[in-house]
């Protein structure tokens, strides 16, 4: 064991920066999934709604980490190993597609039906009444709560930790390892999410205030 | 593909994952119960108490739902040896989710009671009855109903949560998994298994908590 000095601290802010780049990447891919699963569950084909009720389903249902194992031993099996870092962005962007996609299929969901059917009247067909009739009016909708999802994952993303991706959390648990200092560094783990987290649970609740004062209206 | 699933292993060790799904139910069981009563003072505190009292409570609930639950768990599990609190692994994860859970349901419960407005209290004042007897037969029958539903998907995520706890050796579910795999080498196998078991269970307790929903709060309680 060895003292913990302020260096061995830097290491931590420094390893955080992966944090935020597993937290876009897992943003970035479960943006996609999550669209294409808001999209098929609000479709108008039987089997495309009952797959995405189901990949929700399970994604929502079953724990996170346990979805982590099964894509980094899953790919160890088909005999494509994964590195931790794409183990960890392939399973959060899963995952955070069941979430983004019920989220916008709600704000989808919210825009009036009356809508979809005068944009069907003026003859649009479902390219262009979903890009300019639905889903602008969908997003206004969709944004806080998107934002406050954004909180969620930042903090799935210590999950990465498990299956060794050394980022924030993993990193902690090293500095701890061979200093044993355990309130002093998770004190500033957690201190280190907090400042990530925060500003975005301000920004999701500031965003919800002004929708409902401008449905107030 | 060139692999065989082989589900032996895991029918030789269903004593295992038996055993672990009932403590995670046990644990899950034990936090929500005892995050609840903290829930239920938290919000008494952070709607009627004094000033410094709400600061407190705001701040805790914020800090809580800003950082990770791995995080807690290992402040809990590293941080109360070092105090030197030795407690047993499955004790330290029942403090880990109880101080995480009290988070969320301190903003559940506080949304069910900010939903009675006050003029429904001074109206039962008015009419006469006791303090105990507003709260009773006006504020609680229509918190609940404010509060059931969300509180039934908070325990919901506190089970899927409390898979997080194996990693503090904690033998629950996932635990189990782990163990099985790391004995037989069957990890995909045992982590689908224990994936299965979860999902079940999250299938069964939202079906139970939509159905006690339906019946306890269909209509709005006359009489």
């Amino acid at each position: 064991m060895r003292a913990l000095t302020w260096n061995d601290l830097l290491f931590l802010p420094e390893a955080a920066r992966w944090t935020v780049l597993l937290s876009l990447m897992a943003f970035a891919g479960g943006g996609l999934i999550g669209a294409a699963i808001a999209l098929m569950r609000v479709s108008q084909s039987r089997p495309m709604r009952w797959f995405a009720i189901g990949y929700i389903r399970v994604f929502q249902g079953t724990p996170l980490l346990l979805q982590l194992f099964l894509v980094f031993f899953g790919g160890e099996m088909l005999g494509l190993s994964l590195p931790p870092l794409a183990a960890a962005t392939l399973g959060l962007s899963l995952n955070a597609g069941a979430f983004l996609g019920e989220i916008w299929r709600g704000s989808i969901e919210a825009v009036p039906a009356g809508q979809v059917e005068a944009a069907r009247a003026l003859g649009l067909r479902y390219g262009a009444r979903m890009l300019r009739v639905v889903l602008p009016q969908a997003l206004r909708v969709a944004t806080a709560p998107t934002v406050g999802f954004l909180v969620n994952l930042v903090k799935s993303t210590s999950l990465a930790a498990i299956i060794g991706f050394v980022e924030l959390t993993r990193a902690g648990q090293l500095l701890n390892n061979s200093t044993f200092r355990p309130f002093v560094i998770f004190g500033t783990v957690a201190v280190i999410y907090f400042l990530l987290c925060y500003p975005l649970t301000v920004a999701s609740r500031r965003l919800e205030r002004r929708l409902s004062a401008a449905y107030q209206r | 593909m060139n692999y065989t699933f082989n589900f032996a292993d895991i029918w030789a060790a269903r004593d295992e994952f038996a055993w672990g799904t009932l403590l995670t139910l046990w644990l899950s069981a034990v936090s929500m119960v005892l995050s609840l009563i903290i829930a239920v003072l938290g919000a008494l505190a952070r709607t009627s108490g004094p000033r410094w009292l709400r600061a407190i409570v705001a701040a805790y609930v914020e800090f809580i739902r800003n950082t990770p639950f791995l995080v807690q768990v290992f402040v809990i599990y590293f941080g109360l040896p070092a105090i030197g609190l030795r407690l047993d692994a499955n004790v330290c994860a029942v403090l880990a989710m109880v101080l995480n859970g009290s988070a969320y349901s301190i903003e559940i419960v506080r949304a069910g009671i900010e939903s009675i407005g006050g003029g429904q209290i001074e109206a039962a004042r008015a009419l006469g009855l006791h303090r105990l007897q507003a709260f009773r037969l006006i504020v609680l029958p229509q918190a609940l109903r404010v509060v059931v539903p969300p509180l039934g998907s908070q325990f919901i995520l506190l089970m899927l949560n409390s898979s997080i706890v194996s990693v503090i050796s904690a033998d629950e579910l996932t635990a189990v998994a782990q163990n099985v795999q790391s004995r037989t080498f069957r990890s995909f196998e045992s982590y689908f298994v224990a994936m299965g078991i979860y999902f079940a269970l999250s299938m069964l307790f939202s079906g139970a908590f939509a159905a006690v929903e339906r019946f306890a709060f269909a209509r709005p309680a006359s009489r």
